[in-house]
Parts: C-alpha cells; structure tokens; sequence
C-alpha cells in the first residue's frame, strides 16, 4: 500500500500551547481514516499542517509528493478539503462559487455543476450564499471537496448541519471513493456513525496521538468487556443463574435480562456455559465495545499515563 | 491562469456588491459638478475649459481615489481570513502570491473602469456643451487619468500590505485610515511648515525633491499640475514647474514604485502567515 500523506514527528506550537505533539502516522491509499478528539485535542491543527496553512514547529508531512510546508501545491489539485465552518463569498452564487473552485482545480465547470445536484443543492445552487442555511454551506462545500477525483480527502466536521439522508448519501460517496483508492482523512464527533465505516480509527488527546488502528485492534488493545445479554426464563427477579461466573461482573437489568461483562476470549465459554445450563435462554445479545467507550478508555488511560 | 481566475472573481464580486458602480457614480458625480461649477471662477472667455477641469479633478482625486482604493484593499486578506473564505482558497492549487496579484489586477480593473467612465464623463459633457477640445488637453487629460489609476493601484497596494499585517479588520481599517491622513493631508502640511521654518537653510532641492517622491501622492500632483505647461499656469505652480527637476519619468517610475514595492512586501508577509 502507498502512502499518499505522512506526518513524521511534527509538533506544532502556539506560543506556549502545544497543538500537537511528536504526532507520527502514514495514511494509505483506499484508506477510510477516522480522527477523533475533543474541541482542542489537534484535528483541525493536523488538517491545516497538511495543507500547508499553518508550517509545523518540528517534523515533516508529505501529502502526495509535495511538502506543504515549503509552499508547494502541485498534488492540491487532487486533494480535496472541507474545512471545519465552511464558508463562501455571500454575494456569489452557489453555481458560481463551484464554478471558480472548479476552474482553480482545472476541472470542466459542467461536470462541476453536477455535483451540486448529487449534494441536493439543486434549485438552491441559483441563489446567493448569502441566503444559504448552515446545513445548505455545508452541502456547498461537501460538492467543492469533491471536486475532481480527489485522491486524498480532508474533510473536518463533515457532517454537521446535514439532515439524516444527506448523510447517508455522504458516507456511501466517501465509502466509494475509498474504495476508489482515495484517501479519506474524516474529523468527527459522530463516534456511532464513524463505528460502522471507518477502516481505522486515530483518536487525538491534547496534541498526541493516544491510538491508531482499526477498531477491532483498538478493542484488543483496550480489553474492555463486552457485554452479553441474556433474557433468562424462570429466574427470580433478584436471582442469579447458577452458571454466572463469580469472577466477571453480572447484573440484572429490568425483568428477566442477565447482563455480563465478558474478557474478550471469555465470550464463547460464557455462552456455553448459559446455554448448556438448565435455564431456558430465549434470546441473546452480544454487545462490543462502542467507539465511544474505546474513545473514552483511550482518553482515560493518557490522562493517567505521566 | 490561476492569477486571471481570481482576477475574473474578485472583478465579478466587486459589481455584484455595487463597488463597481458605487466608485463610478461617486467620481462621475463629483467630476461632473467641478464642471460646470468649476468653470465659474475663470469664467469661460478665452481659457481651455478642459484644462481648468484637470486642475480641480487631480485636486479631487488625491483625496477620494486614495481612499476607495483603501475601501476595497484594507480587508482584501485579513477579511478574508476572518470570514474563513481564504481557508478554502489556500487549499487549492494556487500560491499565496498568485491570491495576491490575482486580487491586484481586480481591484485594479475596478478602479480603472470607475476613473475612466466617471471622468470620461466630464470631458463628453464638455464636448456635448461645445467648448473646444484641444489635442495637448486632451493629452494631458489622458495622463491624469492613467496617473489617477497609477495613484489607485498604488493605495490598493499599500492597503494589501496592511491588510496582510495585522491580525483583524479593525485594526487594519484604522490604519488605513490613518495612512490616508497622513499621506494625503498631514504630509503636505507638515512640509510646508518645515518648509517655512527652514527658509531654505538646511534642505536643499534635492532633499525637497526626495521628500516630495516619498509620498505617492505629491508624485500624483507634480505629474498633473506641472507636466504639462498649459495646465501648470492654471495651478499656479508654473514656477515650481519651471524649477523642479523632477521629470515625468521620474515622477512615474516613483509612483510606480509606489504600487510594486508595498505589493512586494504584502506578497511577503502573506506568505509567511499562519491561518
């Protein structure tokens, strides 16, 4: 696999604050990279970096082939960036907004214009920015991120202000270019939405990177429980079954669910053990770790490391 | 390329937001009652009517075509930055330089069109009234009105270096503000007064001459009311022009200093900002 971005120890300082910190990966092609944290952990800092916005205090990033840093922008033309609060000249239109991106990047204007369909702008895109809702900027730049075939996809916050259907559309358009071989960085808060389609998972805490890889590594490398719910029949409200395990946690939860904390390689013993034991179990859940939890163990964990 | 399309927006942009035909009407306004208003003093026996029109036009336009170039440049890269627009555009292929220029050539293009059809006005009004139009006013007409674009740009200029300086629109429409006092006003009087006290003591011509091109302004004035001998009785500054040596090439080559040097500077200090 080759890498179309990578950042080589770069640390970025503000004065005295250090935005990131030693932060080091590679992002290959048809990769579908998350990069999550909180409001100040680095996300958008990265993103600029990458862009040549901003230059890093120490290190090195690549992104295809140039050096953003050194001003140079020849891969920009195939990279394509939707900036956190996206926001355009309100007295253009939105046709003729795409149409100026359009021609910056060398890109036929009509196929340009197409774009602002496949993102619902449609009768909207006659009308002045100035006009424009949150959620009808953001569709804009969604349509101007796309622009061309971008080989690598920056997109900060991409889907706030989108109504549901909208979104869906966006994740199965980054979903194809992905599998295109495009390389998509995505900033987000939406942890469940990311869960189902990121390939990997780079999670920021105040300027370091505390974990990378894909969220069945990152589940290893957390060891947090899964949890296992069963609907037990013929069970006292307070009454344990006899299989539960005394050395992982149990509860009851309402009625007539036992739920179980389970160590990952415990799962199928656990199992065996509920359905080989005498109590009728007429249903079962089996629950991972969320990207939420792993967000907030990851988090946990590099608050308590020194 | 990439310098035309950002051209082509920023001219696009500054006719939907009514700069275009704001700047024009304001200059084709003004010129047009120095006209007909202007003429009453000298009355209309026996002077070219087109070369009393140049003397107070040129007067008029050190103080408004410096400050519409300010107007529109003050806020051409720290209001972009604020608005978030230069985000996007800085994520394109295009260089920061590129941006600039781009911008330049717009605003130029703005400033162009306004002075030529707003004082053009003025010279058809004269023509339509019949007063007779002679080849060396109409020359020197002509040069005041490249000089007045030459004089705009060279603001634009300057306005671009501040904006690309400071850190808000604030700031950076104060000081514009404050540059248009200086260069437009306080200069010349404080000149005068050092001029007065000195009694020609200490600072000799060719002192005067220097002070006289570091300010764009005085450059734009030495063109348009001692180039051109018809003109310069009119200004009373025929004996400063027979005196002076500052030639009109001179006098170009300082205000097109004027225009690439701060354009340079901005260029720098754009390139080195963070956003």
């Amino acid at each position: 696999m080759t890498s179309t971005v990578r950042v080589s120890d770069v640390t970025k300082t503000y004065g005295r604050v250090e935005a990131v910190r030693g932060a080091s990966f590679a992002l290959g092609q048809g990769e579908l990279v998350a990069l999550i944290g909180h409001n100040g952990a680095g996300k958008t800092t990265l993103m600029k970096l990458m862009l040549g916005l901003i230059r890093p205090t120490s290190g090195a990033i690549e992104v295809l082939g140039d050096n953003p840093a050194a001003g140079e922008f020849a891969g920009r033309r195939q990279l394509g960036y939707l900036p956190e609060n996206v926001s355009f000249d309100p007295a253009l239109t939105g046709r003729e907004t795409q149409a100026f991106y359009a021609r910056l990047k060398r890109e036929p204007v009509a196929k340009a214009l197409e774009l602002l369909d496949a993102v619902g702008l449609g009768a909207a895109s006659r009308r002045r920015v100035s006009t424009y809702s949150k959620g009808m900027r953001q569709r804009l730049g969604l349509a101007q991120a796309l622009l061309g075939a971008p080989r690598v996809l920056l997109l900060d916050e991409p889907t706030t202000g989108l109504d549901p259907e909208l979104r869906q559309t966006f994740y199965d358009t980054i979903t194809r270019l992905a599998a295109g071989g495009a390389t998509v960085l995505l900033s987000s808060h939406a942890l469940t939405e990311l869960e189902e389609r990121a390939g990997r998972v780079i999670i920021m805490n105040r300027g370091v990177k505390v974990a990378d890889g894909s969220i069945d590594e990152l589940r290893r490398l957390a060891r947090l429980p899964t949890r296992i719910r069963l609907k037990v029949g013929g069970l006292a409200p307070s009454e344990m079954p006899p299989w539960a395990p005394q050395d992982t946690t149990c509860r009851r939860l309402n009625g007539h669910i036992v739920e179980i904390d389970a160590a990952p390689e415990r799962k199928i013993e656990l199992l065996h053990r509920a359905t080989a034991a005498g109590n009728a179990v007429e249903d079962v859940d089996v629950v991972p770790p969320t990207l939420d939890e792993l967000y907030a163990h990851f988090l946990r964990q590099s608050e308590q490391a020194p | 390329m990439n310098i035309l399309i950002i051209a082509a927006k920023e001219i696009h942009q500054a006719i939907r937001n009514r700069w275009v035909l704001a700047a024009t009407l304001l200059l084709a306004g003004l010129a047009l009652s120095l006209t007909f208003l202007g003429s009453a003093p000298t009355g209309n026996l026996g002077v070219r009517a087109l070369d009393v029109v140049i003397v107070s036009l040129s007067s008029l336009t050190i103080f408004l075509v410096p400050l519409i170039a300010l107007l529109i440049s003050h806020d051409a890269i720290v209001g972009e930055m604020e608005r978030g627009t230069m985000l996007l555009l800085l994520s394109y292929p295009v260089a920061r330089w590129q941006v600039l220029i781009g911008k330049f050539l717009g605003h130029l293009a703005v400033l162009t069109f306004a002075t030529c059809l707003g004082y053009g006005v003025a010279v058809g009004a004269l023509a339509a009234t019949g007063s007779p139009i002679d080849a060396d006013s109409l020359l020197a007409f002509a040069a005041m009105v490249g000089s007045s674009v030459l004089l705009g740009g060279a603001f634009v200029a300057i306005g671009y270096l501040v904006s690309a300086l400071v850190r808000d629109r604030g700031t950076a429409a104060g000081i514009c503000i404050g540059l248009w006092l200086l260069l437009v006003l306080i200069y010349d009087m404080a000149l005068l007064g050092v001029l007065a006290l000195d009694q020609g003591r200490s600072i000799s011509a060719a002192v005067l001459n220097a002070l006289l091109l570091a300010n764009p302004t005085d450059a734009y004035r030495l063109i348009n009311l001692t180039g051109f001998a018809n003109v310069s009785t009119f200004a009373g500054m025929a004996g400063l022009a027979q005196t002076t040596s500052l030639t009109i090439p001179v006098l170009l080559t300082a205000l097109l200093g004027w225009m690439l040097l701060p354009l340079g500077l901005a260029a720098l200090a754009f390139s080195r900002r963070e956003l």
